[in-house]
């Protein structure tokens, strides 16, 4: 599905990404923990298209097609998804405009029909219902007065909604209390499936208690480090990443 | 008739700019309506005398110093004619959406258009004439309430208006009545294909005690020919009167917008004024608010969205004269290309004007490195007891929300008229109206998708 190889991306002229080789398969949830630094949400970016950063070296290829090519928006309706770690407010845009906009933007682009008022609102509303997540919430202006935690399940209705391939979360956790990371993480593993992949990016292991993953990479000095299956995690809430030569409390 | 010639004018003016204004006036000024009547004739040329003794403003007046009204002086304007007999309209501008035609007057290069116009759907009691009539219909009416206001003493361009003033709406609502119908004022810029021309709208709207009305103004433009409209309006709002009065100026790209709105609001009376700007090459709209009697309130704001070379300009006096009053000024502007805007917004307190309250904000977006604002707010307050507050802030679109929007799907040119929707909606929601605001969103939208 997506394999990237030998990624090195700069951002105001300094490397941060020195070198990302990695393979997602359908159906795979792969996790990337590594220390504050180590170019984590550096990758979600560069794969999710923003600009500021420079790819020096190195290619990643999506169902076949160069990734790093292709416009923010044409990643999003070939099937791409960055759940952010710090959704924007956007002052003046409804929750539903905006979540019909992306849509249709997205079923227009791979040649569907757009949804009408209706249908959409079926959906939405279906979706919503799974994520504990009010009317209101929907009428308001996009993340405008949002608590973290829902903040963090708007992301991830918008990922019910636009129902991508493969799906990147970026510290999904960070600002959450266990009953929100509870939500949220049903609502994602109610996403996985033989045809969808993701990368869970994340510093701490409690968020992979709720979203196992098939496999663990850490991710240090701009380099995925050691690669392993879940019990990686484990290892690493316990030791810290002082074996890989970072001293957390500097 | 005689003409007064100062040796001097005074600092920011060229009376030379006005020869060319004023050569015309001898001639047309016999033919003009109301001509027989004194009064009217006084009033002109109390407009002619200090249009000539101004001329026209320069930049080294404060007031229009980011304003350049050379062009005028080069293009040698010819009063337009108004016939405009090869004009042809497919659909008038209006904020009606159900095919109804409400009461509406329009003017076409200054002039009345009575085929175009009606007068169905007003109550008992309202009239709704153009000046001409007015003066032979409503003579007291007028005598009493036209040149009040927008006095030309020190407004050269209303001197301008005031000496050449020949057509325009006048409005009438009597005590307690309410209008319920939304009334339509259309303007229509054509010109000639010969020569510049220009017009000078002139508006009253009256509105007595404890009546209401709804009035929106389309200035719309046909053709490419160059024009200048320099229309003056004067609002007087009742006792416990509300008057909406929405404006939208889409003129063509060789035309000149020049307005000035005077309003005069009685005790507990409300004057709510918003005016979107699309048009024009030039446009400058001066709205003068001045609130005279106890617990008065007036509401004036806009939007303006710009682009190629297009210059805007808006200027606000809110004059707290009496106690107890609010007023109100929300201005939003989206400015691109190497479009400029003016923003300037004065509010004073007068010594006795305790207990006022008054906000006024203006924001802009620029939305290319060569894109201009200036923003001048500016406070008098003479009396202690009040509470005023005034933000001017000029902005980019935000990287952030750009990327987010794109990373859900959302082409770059989608995501940035939704972002730029989304700042105008601020203003937009100033318009208490439901039909005027969603005919004005649909104008925003248009002015996106010209792109």
């Amino acid at each position: 599905m997506i394999e990237i190889k030998n990624l090195h991306a700069t951002v105001d002229g300094k490397e941060i990404l020195k070198g990302i080789d990695l393979t997602i398969n359908p159906g795979e949830v792969h996790a990337i923990m590594g220390p504050n630094g180590s170019g984590k949400s550096t990758l979600s970016y560069v794969l999710a298209g923003r600009e500021g950063y420079e790819i020096t070296e190195g290619s990643v290829s999506f169902f076949g097609k160069d990734l790093l090519e292709m416009e923010p928006e044409e990643r999003a309706a070939a099937g791409l998804f960055l759940a952010f770690q710090y959704p924007v407010e956007i002052p003046g845009v409804a929750n539903t405009t905006f979540l019909k906009s992306a849509l249709n933007a997205i079923r227009k682009q791979r040649g569907e029909p757009e949804l009408d008022a209706m249908q959409f609102l079926k959906l939405v509303r279906e979706k919503t219902k799974a994520l504990s997540m009010t009317d209101e919430m929907l009428k308001r202006a996009v993340n405008v007065g949002f608590s973290g935690g829902e903040k963090k399940r708007n992301e991830t209705l918008q990922m019910a909604v636009l129902q991508p391939k493969f799906a990147i979360l970026d510290e999904t956790d960070s600002g959450l209390d266990i009953d929100a990371l509870k939500i949220v993480a049903e609502g994602v593993n109610a996403l996985r499936s033989p045809e969808r992949s993701m990368l869970v990016i994340t510093h701490y292991q409690r968020l992979l208690d709720y979203i196992v993953p098939d496999h663990v990479h850490v991710l240090a000095f701009g380099k995925i480090q050691r690669s392993g299956g879940k019990e990686l995690a484990l290892e690493l809430e316990k030791n810290g990443y002082a074996e890989f030569g970072v001293n957390e409390a500097a | 008739m005689a003409t007064t010639t100062l040796t001097k004018a005074p600092r920011g003016y060229d009376p030379a700019a006005a020869k060319p204004f004023l050569e015309q006036f001898d001639r047309v000024k016999d033919g003009l309506p109301g001509a027989g009547l004194s009064w009217l004739n006084d009033l002109r040329s109390q407009g002619h005398h200090r249009f000539a003794a101004l001329g026209l403003p320069t930049v080294k007046n404060e007031s229009w110093r980011y304003t350049n009204l050379r062009a005028l002086d080069k293009l040698a304007f010819q009063p337009a004619a108004g016939t405009g007999d090869t004009v042809r309209f497919d659909v008038l501008p209006t904020v009606r959406t159900d095919g109804t035609t409400g009461p509406r007057l329009v003017f076409v290069d200054g002039r009345f258009r009575a085929e175009l116009s009606s007068t169905a759907g007003l109550p008992a009691g309202v009239e709704l004439l153009n000046l001409a009539d007015a003066l032979a219909r409503k003579p007291d009416l007028v005598a009493e309430h036209l040149g009040r206001i927008a006095a030309p003493d020190d407004q050269p361009l209303v001197a301008l208006n005031t000496a050449f003033l020949a057509d325009g709406p006048v409005l009438h609502v009597p005590r307690g009545v309410t209008v319920e119908e939304t009334i339509e004022l259309v303007f229509v810029s054509v010109g000639s294909e010969a020569q510049p021309t220009a017009f000078h709208p002139r508006g009253l709207i009256v509105a007595e005690a404890e009546s209401r009305a709804v009035i929106v103004e389309h200035h719309v433009g046909l053709g490419s020919c160059t024009t200048l409209s320099n229309g003056v309006t004067e609002v007087f709002v009742g006792e416990g009167a509300l008057v909406h009065h929405y404006k939208v100026q889409r003129e063509h790209a060789e035309s000149f917008h020049l307005s000035h709105t005077a309003a005069k609001v009685a005790g507990k009376g409300v004057y709510d004024n918003f005016i979107l700007t699309i048009g024009a090459k030039l446009s400058r709209n001066e709205v003068n608010s001045v609130l005279d009697g106890e617990e008065g309130d007036t509401h004036v704001s806009g939007a303006y969205m710009v682009r190629g070379g297009q210059h805007v300009d808006t200027t606000t006096f809110i004059d707290h004269a009496k106690p107890c009053c609010t007023s109100r000024e929300v201005y939003k502007g989206v400015i691109d290309d190497q479009a400029r805007a003016v923003f300037q917004g004065k509010i004073i307190v007068r010594p006795n004007a305790q207990k006022t309250d008054g906000y006024q904000q203006n924001r802009a977006l620029l939305l290319s490195d060569t894109a201009e604002i200036d923003a001048k707010p500016e406070l008098e307050i003479y009396a202690d007891d009040v509470k005023c507050s005034h933000g001017a802030t000029v902005g980019e679109l935000d990287d952030d929300q750009l990327f987010y929007l794109r990373a859900r799907g959302i082409d770059k040119a989608a995501a940035r008229g939704l972002l730029i929707g989304a700042f105008l909606s601020e203003a937009l929601g100033e318009i208490a109206e439901e039909s005027v605001r969603d005919a004005f969103q649909s104008y925003v939208a248009d002015w996106q998708n010209a792109r």
